[in-house]
């Protein structure tokens, strides 16, 4: 009698290593997973067809299942999941794991593999796949012992998600996947290598702090990793913004974590950003730097960077310290945590602030700001894409639905992070480091499945939209009402702008000929399409789109020709941006420095 | 301010302890090949089977602002348990194992018996046609001997690349 008990015991805890998969993710607390089935990942669709707790969400091509757990993700702060099967499943996912790298996005993607005996023989849809995700994940596994399966499950959601978030492959025989192995819970101990610092050194802090109350011109300069930190780390950022007076600028992909219509907002900054953003970074002696990385987008000419600041670095990669920017104080840790130290510091340090050298400073700043970088002009019969994107934020913001934002890449994609206004973290979704054409779509997807009842648009471009347009069936699928609000200049224009600033104007293949009717394309997909051409119908437009309850793809006729502004050239220095037509101060030439980069 | 623009370059020996598992190598190699970093020498053996840990020694040189940045990469992959650059953590012992043959007749042959032996390089295999000597030493010493077997009939040199160790009580572990 005992001895069947202990077999029933220990049966319970062999399964397939399909069956460990799942239990693994449910352990992890996984609720989608979105992926592609194939023959080298059967036996998990099996599994799959069998329980209901994971729901799977069929994409229609892998590049779009990583882009919608990283929409997943990125709006919720959870690790998204992802399911492809080996060969050209696995390589269809290359490009969406190199955007969540670069953007530092929790994922977990499970890939299927040829059975261990098969490995290395050329099999049919073999491909090397550890060998080619290496460079474009954090981390990753080809488990050949199924002993070890459901260890490396919970290793790879705990990578994925600790220290500064990444990508994790899995790659999975499908002989591991149909064998009997055992189960094992997730470890409770500390990971025997990879154990990344949280806590701030608080002798550094209080150095940092010491800086900061001597500053005279400061900037706080905050991005994606405030995000990473939770929402908790948004509202420090806040608090801390408003208690000293510091002014507050936004990296693209740390919009949302500081509100957009407080006064102390001098909004983006980099190669798309304001003036003020701008000069105020080029001008300031004391520079914090919140869970951001010197980016070249953001820093433009180093030798010119911010000449004369302190800087101040919170980041929890050390090796994003000091990569690109010398600085003064390094805070490696969580942006949250952190910020908790600093304003403790701050508030327990009795020096005091250079009140009147900040009042100074802020009188720059309100005259830079007064140049009103960002006016453009609405007139005649043609939508400016910035009106459009006003307006669509406006109308949105009638709606008092929460309101989550992708986009595409290129000049529409900067107008959005220009005019659309984000209060709270976790609302806007952008491919940032690798300016991924083709993400918007799919990541809207992921975030309207984690946010069924709000209100999720993706901003287009007519040309990248067609790098994932197959979405629109999933979209039917799982009756998600994405909508795609379509900036159709009828030109790649960011690539057009480009042509027109730096290569005499020869519009080289950036014209995007034999568009498809986007109302008829849209409807096919059992979707509404709308088309607007007249400044005076896009109100109605937009409302429309917005009242409609399914997915819709609304085409916006904008000028074909408008240039994305103000600029800072690749290869110049912060002040010496280029400002828009309406604006004094003419376009300056790109040096050949310049020229090479992109 | 913090000096922009550096160019001053320096040599590191960098001492790496890693979870011996498959693609360990390619990772570290990747991330130099990958970053454009240079590699000088890598050396990598099991040092603890029970563990299964093995010690990477790399021979780099860059500005210090690089050095810093590869002991920084390095040390964020999930497999590697401790970094630590031997050249600024005080005086350290660097050592490469050399074989070298050497194919002569003649007075050339007493020669280089002479120089091995001034040059403590231990004779691993003879006939009468040739010598294998086997040598340790630092880089310098290696080079150095080699230019003198130049003339003597130089055949093949096989060097194992640096390994490093701190001198004093002060150890590496993981
Ligand atoms: C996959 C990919 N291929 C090429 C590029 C280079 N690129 C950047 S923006 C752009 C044009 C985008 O055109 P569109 O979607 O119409 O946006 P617009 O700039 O016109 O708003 C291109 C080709 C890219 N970012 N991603
Ligand atoms: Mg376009």
């Amino acid at each position: 009698m005992s001895a069947t008990l202990q077999t029933t015991a220990a049966a319970a805890e062999t399964m397939s290593g399909a069956e460990i998969v799942l239990r693994a993710l449910k352990e992890q607390g996984v609720e989608v997973i979105f992926g592609y089935p194939g023959g080298a990942v059967l036996p998990l669709y099996d599994a799959l067809f069998n329980q209901n707790a994971i729901r799977h969400i069929l994409v229609r091509h892998e590049q779009a299942a990583v882009h919608a757990a990283e929409g997943y993700a990125r709006s919720t702060g959870k690790v998204g999941c992802v399911l492809v099967t080996s060969g050209p499943g696995a390589t269809n996912a290359v490009t969406g794991l190199l955007d969540a790298l670069m953007d530092s996005i929790p994922l977990v993607c499970l890939t299927g593999q040829v059975p261990t005996h098969l490995i290395g023989n050329d099999a049919f849809q073999e491909a090397d796949t550890t060998g080619i995700t290496r460079p474009v994940t954090k981390h990753n596994y080809l488990v050949k012992d199924i002993k070890k399966l459901a260890g490396v499950v919970h290793e790879a959601f705990y990578v994925a998600r600790s220290g500064r978030p990444g990508p994790v492959v899995i790659d999975l025989p499908k002989d591991i996947l149909i064998g009997q192995g055992p189960y094992s819970e997730a470890p409770t101990a500390p990971h025997r290598s990879y154990r990344p610092q949280r806590e701030p050194n608080a002798e550094l802090v209080a150095q940092a702090v010491k800086l900061l109350k001597g500053a005279k011109r400061p900037i706080v300069y905050a991005g994606g990793g405030v995000v990473n930190a939770g929402p908790e780390a948004s509202a420090l950022l806040t608090e801390f913004v408003r208690l000293t007076g510091f002014p507050c600028t936004n990296t693209l992909m740390g919009l949302g974590t500081y509100p957009s219509t407080d006064k102390q907002f001098v909004g983006m900054l980099g190669m798309h950003g304001t003036y003020e953003a701008n000069l105020a970074m080029h001008g300031c002696d004391v520079m914090l730097n919140v869970g951001a990385r010197f980016d070249d987008r953001v820093t433009g000419r180093l030798n010119a960077f911010a000449p004369t600041s302190k800087k101040i670095h919170i980041d929890i990669d050390q090796s994003s310290i000091n990569k690109n920017v010398p600085v003064d104080i390094a805070l490696v840790g969580d942006a949250g945590l952190t910020l908790k130290a600093l304003l403790e510091a701050w508030k327990a340090s009795e020096q005091p602030q250079h009140t009147g050298a900040l009042a100074e400073w802020w009188t720059l700043i309100e005259e830079w700001r007064g140049k009103d970088c960002l006016r453009y002009r609405q007139e005649g019969s043609i939508i400016k894409p910035q009106h459009a994107i006003r307006r669509l934020y406006e109308l949105t913001r009638e709606t008092q639905r929460d309101t989550f934002i992708t986009t595409e890449v290129g000049q529409h994609q900067m107008w959005a992070a220009q005019y659309f206004g984000f209060e709270k973290p976790n609302r806007w979704m952008t491919s940032g480091g690798l300016g991924t054409m083709g993400y918007g779509l799919p990541a809207g997807m992921g975030v309207q499945i984690a946010h069924p009842d709000a209100l999720v648009i993706d901003i287009a471009g007519e040309a990248s939209i067609l790098m994932n347009i197959q979405e629109m069936a999933t979209l039917a699928q799982y009756r998600l009402p994405v909508k795609v609000f379509i900036l159709n200049n009828e030109y790649m224009g960011m690539v057009r702008q480009w042509q027109e600033l730096l290569h005499g104007g020869r519009y080289s293949e950036s014209y995007s000929a034999a568009l498809p009717d986007f109302v008829k394309l849209a409807e096919s997909f059992h979707a509404r399409g709308l088309r607007v051409t007249r400044p005076e119908d896009l109100d109605a437009g937009i409302r429309e789109m917005l009242a409609h309850p399914g997915p819709v793809i609304m085409d916006c006729a904008v000028a074909k020709d408008e240039n994305c502004f103000p600029m800072i050239p690749s290869g110049a220095a912060h002040n010496e941006m280029i400002l828009g037509p309406d604006q004094e101060g003419g376009v300056k030439g790109v040096t050949d420095e310049g020229k090479v980069l992109v | 301010m913090p000096e922009i623009n550096e160019t001053k370059l320096r040599n590191a020996t960098i001492a790496v302890l890693v979870d011996n598992e498959p693609g360990i190598l390619a990772r570290v190699v990747g991330l130099f090949s990958g970053r454009g970093y240079n590699i000088e020498s890598l050396t990598v053996a099991p040092v603890d089977e029970e563990r299964a840990i093995s010690r990477i020694t790399i021979v780099t040189s860059g500005t210090e602002m690089v050095i810093e940045q590869i002991k920084a990469q390095l040390d964020r992959l999930v497999p590697v348990r401790k970094v630590c650059d031997l050249s600024i953590e005080g005086p350290h012992l660097a050592r490469e194992l050399m074989l070298i043959k050497v194919v002569c007749t003649g007075e050339q042959r007493m020669e280089a018996l002479r120089l091995a032996d001034a040059f403590r390089a231990r004779v691993i295999d003879a006939t009468t046609a040739s010598f294998v000597f086997e040598m340790t030493g630092n880089g310098d010493k290696l080079e150095a001997f080699t230019a003198l077997m130049r003339p003597l009939g130089l055949a093949e040199v096989v060097r194992t690349g640096v390994i490093g160790i701190a001198r004093g009580t002060y150890s590496l572990k993981a």
